[in-house]
C-alpha cells in the first residue's frame, strides 16, 4: 500500500515538477510502470489537447515506378492531395488510380474516430461531446457503429470508414521571382504592420496578432509578407469566417498574384479540386486539411462562428504544417486573446489608424426611456426621427441595426410610410441572414439605390459602405456585445471622401458593452493621436 | 437533454403533474416540435392528405382508383407529418447525410399515429414491411430508413421484397414516377395483411407497386404507413 502511495506521489511531483523527486522519496521506476504512466498522463492530456501525432508524415520519394500515372500526373495529384484528410467519396477519382495510390503507400488511411477511456474524438472535427456521437447499425459490414453528429454534413464519418492522408511525394508549386504584383501604397502604419507580418512569415514557427481598427486597410497589409512566402515556395491559406470575404478577396489577390495558383473555398464553390499555392477558404473549409499550410492567417477571429465552435480551432491547428506561423487579424480581440496578450504570450501589432489617416467615429449613447414600448410597435423610439430631422448630412445612407430578425422586416413596414409622407420617395429595405435577396439588397444599397437598410447582426463586419450614418436601435440587447458595437461603428466613414460618419446606439439604459466599446474606440483613437 | 435537431438544450419543468408520473422523454425543443406539421383533421380517405370534407378522397387517388390496374392495390395511407419546408431538411439530413439517430425525434409521433391507425387485433395480425433499397443504395447510405423506422416501432420487419437498382425517386418528374416499370420482386409470398413503412409518400406509385408485388401473390390486403406525406 505504501508503495503504490509512494508512486502515486513521485508521478504527480514527476509532473508537476519537472522530474525532482519532491519529499526526498527515492522511487525506482520499472521501465513496464514509466510507459503505464506516460500513457496514463497522455491520455488525460489528450482530453484536454487533441494530439495529431496520427498524421502520417511524408515520407515517399517521387521516383516510385508506375504504369497507371506518369511523374507529371503524379505531381498534379501530389498537389490536389497533399495536406488533405478526406474520404474516399470526396476523393473523385477511379478506382484503378486510386488502388495505386493506396497499394503504394502514397495514400494512408487514418482511423476517423480516435477511441480513448474518456469517449472518443472525431478527428475530423475534433468533437468529443458525448451527445454528438450516436450509433447506427451499418448495412456494410453488419456491426453497430459510432458515428459523429457534428459534421456530418460534410458526408458521414464513421467507425468503419477511414480518412486518407496523402503521403506521397510533396507538392511542388512553381519557381517565381516576383510573385506580388501588386502596387499600391501603403500608410506608415500599415508599412510597420506589413514588415512585422513579413518577419513572422520568413522566420516561420511564430504566432502574431495583428489589432487593426476597422477599415485599416488589413489586406494590403498581408501582400508583402505573402509574396515573399510564395516564393521560398511556401503553401499560405487565409481563412475567413464569411463566404461573402472570399468571394470578394479572390479577384483582388488574383490581380495581386497573377503568377500564383489559388484555389477559393467555401460552402458550393466551383473549385473541387483545391489544389492551389495560395488558399483563401471560409474557416469551415478547413475542416479538410492536415498538416497542409506553412503561413496560416486567420482573419476576424474573434467573430461568430470561430469564436464559437470549437472545431475550427481544432481544424486550423490541424491545418497548420508542424512550424507554421500563424497570423491572427482581428478590430476587436476577445477575453482569450487579450489575455494571453498581457501574459506576453502572444505577440501583437497595431494599427490604429484608418488607411485614410482619420480617426474612428466615436459613437454617441442616447437615451430613450419608451425604447421597448416603441420596439413593440415595430417603431424605433422618438429620439430618432427627432436625429434625423435635424442631420448633419442628410445626403448619407442610413444603416439601422435591429436586434431581431423579426423586427427588421416588421420595422420596414412600419416606417415606410412615415418617413415617406416627410422626406418623399424613398427608398428602404431589411435584410436578414436568411433572406434570399441579401445579396442583392446589400449590393442596391452600395450602389445607392437604396437610403435606408434595417439590418440584423449579419452586416455588422465585413461590409464596405463609402458614406453612412449607423443606427443601433437598442443597443443593450445581448445580441450586441462589445465586439459586434465596435465592428459596428466601424462601418461609418470608411471612404476617404467621407471620413467621419455618424454612430448612434440609441439605448434604453447603458450596458457594460457599450461602455467597453466607446472606451475602446477612443483607446484607438488615442493611439492613434500619438502615432 | 438537448434538442436533437437545433442541439439547444432542453429543460424539462418540473411540476406536481409530472412529479411521480414523468413526462415522456422529448427529442426535440419546443420551437422544432412546433416546425413540424402533424397531419390531423380532414384527410383523404385514401391517400392521408388534408382534404376539405371529411371522408372524402382527394383528385390524386381518384385518378388512381379509375385505373383498373391500380384499383384497390392499396386500400389506405397514413403518414404522420406534411412534408414541409423543416420536414424537408430533417428527411434530407437524416436520409441522405446520414444522421441515423435523428430517427428517434419521429419516435413519439410516428408509434402514436401507428396506434391510431391500426386496432391491436389487426397490429398483432398484420407485416410490417419496409420498403427495401437496392444493394448498391443500401451500401452508399449504410441503413434502410424504412427498417429504421419500423424498429422505432419495437417490432420486427419482415423483408419481403427486394429492389431492383434506378434511379432516385426524388430526381424524377410526376409522369415518369407513375410510368415507371415495377421495381420490387417478392422473395415470399405472405397471407396476412401487411403494413408497407417508408419515409414519405410523393405520388404513390413505389408503395402501389411494392402493394401489387404483394398482391399478386396472396397478400389479402396492403396498408402503409409513412412518415411524411408530401
Amino acid at each position: 500500500m505504501a508503495g503504490i502511495l509512494n508512486k502515486l506521489i513521485a508521478i504527480i511531483s514527476f509532473y508537476l515538477y519537472a522530474n525532482v523527486p519532491l519529499f526526498g522519496r527515492d522511487v525506482e521506476f520499472q521501465e513496464k510502470e514509466l510507459v503505464f504512466i506516460s500513457n496514463f498522463i497522455s491520455s488525460i492530456q489528450s482530453y484536454f489537447h487533441p494530439a495529431f501525432d496520427w498524421i502520417p508524415s511524408i515520407n515517399i520519394s517521387s521516383e516510385t515506378p508506375s504504369d497507371v500515372f506518369s511523374a507529371k500526373d503524379l505531381l498534379s495529384i501530389a498537389n490536389r492531395f497533399s495536406g488533405k484528410l478526406l474520404l474516399r467519396e470526396e476523393m473523385k477519382i477511379e478506382e484503378v488510380l486510386w488502388d495505386e495510390l493506396t497499394e503504394t503507400g502514397m495514400l494512408q488511411a487514418v482511423e476517423a474516430i480516435e477511441s480513448r477511456w474518456w469517449g472518443w474524438r472525431c478527428r475530423r472535427c475534433g468533437n468529443k461531446l458525448r451527445r454528438m456521437f450516436a450509433e447506427i447499425p451499418c448495412a456494410r459490414c453488419n456491426q453497430t457503429h459510432i458515428y459523429c453528429r457534428n459534421c456530418v454534413e460534410m458526408g458521414r464519418v464513421l467507425e468503419c470508414q477511414q480518412l486518407y492522408v496523402w503521403t506521397g511525394p510533396p507538392p511542388k508549386w512553381p519557381v517565381q521571382e516576383e510573385a506580388c504584383r501588386w502596387d499600391g501604397e501603403l500608410t506608415h502604419a500599415q508599412q510597420q504592420a506589413s514588415d512585422r507580418i513579413r518577419g513572422v512569415m520568413e522566420r516561420g514557427a511564430g504566432e502574431l496578432l495583428t489589432w487593426a481598427v476597422c477599415g485599416a486597410g488589413k489586406t494590403e497589409m498581408l501582400f508583402a509578407g505573402i509574396g515573399c512566402s510564395l516564393e521560398a515556395g511556401k503553401r499560405v491559406c487565409l481563412a475567413t469566417p464569411r463566404t461573402d470575404v472570399v468571394r470578394e478577396l479572390l479577384p483582388r489577390f488574383r490581380q495581386a498574384f497573377p503568377g500564383t495558383s489559388i484555389s477559393a473555398l467555401y460552402g458550393g464553390s466551383e473549385d473541387k479540386a483545391a489544389d492551389g499555392q495560395l488558399v483563401l477558404a471560409t474557416t469551415h473549409q478547413l475542416l479538410r486539411f492536415a498538416r497542409a499550410f506553412d503561413i496560416l492567417i486567420i482573419d476576424e477571429i474573434d467573430a461568430f462562428p470561430y469564436h464559437n465552435d470549437p472545431s475550427l480551432p481544432f481544424a486550423t491547428s490541424r491545418a497548420a504544417k508542424i512550424g507554421a506561423s500563424r497570423i491572427y487579424l482581428t478590430a476587436t480581440p476577445r477575453k482569450e486573446q487579450r489575455c494571453r496578450l498581457e501574459h506576453g504570450q502572444l505577440d501583437c501589432v497595431f494599427v490604429p489608424i484608418r488607411f485614410h489617416g482619420c480617426l474612428l467615429p466615436v459613437p454617441r449613447l442616447i437615451f430613450s426611456n419608451k425604447m421597448k414600448k416603441d420596439l413593440q410597435k415595430n417603431m424605433p423610439p422618438v429620439a430618432f426621427f427627432d436625429w434625423l430631422r435635424q442631420r448633419r448630412h442628410p445626403e448619407r445612407q442610413l444603416l439601422v441595426f435591429v436586434p431581431y430578425v423579426e423586427l427588421a422586416g416588421k420595422m420596414e413596414k412600419a416606417i415606410g410610410p412615415l418617413l415617406r409622407k416627410e422626406w418623399g420617395e424613398l427608398a428602404i429595405a431589411s435584410v436578414h441572414a436568411a433572406d434570399e435577396d441579401r445579396e442583392k439588397k446589400v449590393q442596391q444599397f452600395r450602389n445607392r439605390e437604396l437610403q435606408l437598410l434595417i439590418t440584423t447582426t449579419i452586416l455588422e463586419r465585413g461590409v464596405t459602405f463609402p458614406s453612412v450614418d449607423v443606427v443601433v436601435l437598442d443597443s443593450g440587447h445581448e445580441v450586441f456585445d462589445e465586439a459586434a458595437l465596435v465592428q459596428i461603428a466601424g462601418r461609418a466613414g470608411r471612404s476617404p471622401d467621407d471620413p467621419d460618419g455618424e454612430v448612434l446606439f440609441f439605448h434604453a439604459g447603458k450596458t457594460r458593452s457599450m461602455v467597453a466599446a466607446v472606451r475602446s474606440i477612443k483607446e484607438m483613437n488615442n493611439r492613434a493621436v500619438k502615432f | 437533454m438537448h434538442c436533437l435537431w437545433c442541439d439547444e438544450e432542453v429543460v424539462p419543468e418540473v411540476h406536481w403533474g409530472n412529479l411521480l408520473l414523468p413526462d415522456r422523454i422529448t427529442h426535440l425543443c419546443g420551437k422544432c416540435e412546433a416546425a413540424l406539421e402533424k397531419l390531423e383533421g380532414n384527410l383523404c380517405d385514401k391517400c392521408g392528405r388534408h382534404v376539405d370534407r371529411e371522408g372524402e378522397t382527394c383528385r390524386d387517388c381518384r385518378r388512381w382508383e379509375q385505373l383498373s390496374q391500380w384499383e384497390g392495390v392499396l386500400t389506405r395511407n397514413r403518414s404522420v407529418y406534411t412534408y414541409n419546408g423543416r420536414m424537408q431538411t430533417m428527411l434530407a439530413k437524416w436520409k441522405y447525410r446520414g444522421d441515423y439517430k435523428l430517427r428517434e425525434a419521429f419516435e413519439h409521433e410516428f408509434r402514436d399515429t401507428f396506434h391510431q391507425v391500426f386496432t391491436r387485433d389487426f397490429r398483432k395480425r398484420a407485416t410490417l414491411v419496409p420498403i427495401p433499397l437496392s444493394e448498391e443504395r443500401l451500401c452508399e447510405r449504410g441503413f434502410n430508413q424504412a427498417a429504421a423506422l419500423i424498429d422505432l416501432l419495437g417490432k420486427p420487419a419482415e423483408q419481403l421484397l427486394t429492389r431492383t437498382h434506378g434511379e432516385k425517386q426524388s430526381k424524377k418528374t410526376r409522369r415518369e414516377r407513375i410510368f415507371t416499370e415495377n421495381p420490387f420482386t417478392l422473395t415470399r409470398p405472405t397471407d396476412k395483411p401487411v403494413i408497407l413503412i417508408d419515409d414519405i409518400y410523393t405520388t404513390g406509385t413505389t408503395l402501389r407497386h411494392a402493394a401489387r408485388t404483394l398482391k399478386n401473390q396472396g397478400c389479402p390486403e396492403v396498408f402503409s404507413l409513412t412518415l411524411a406525406r408530401s
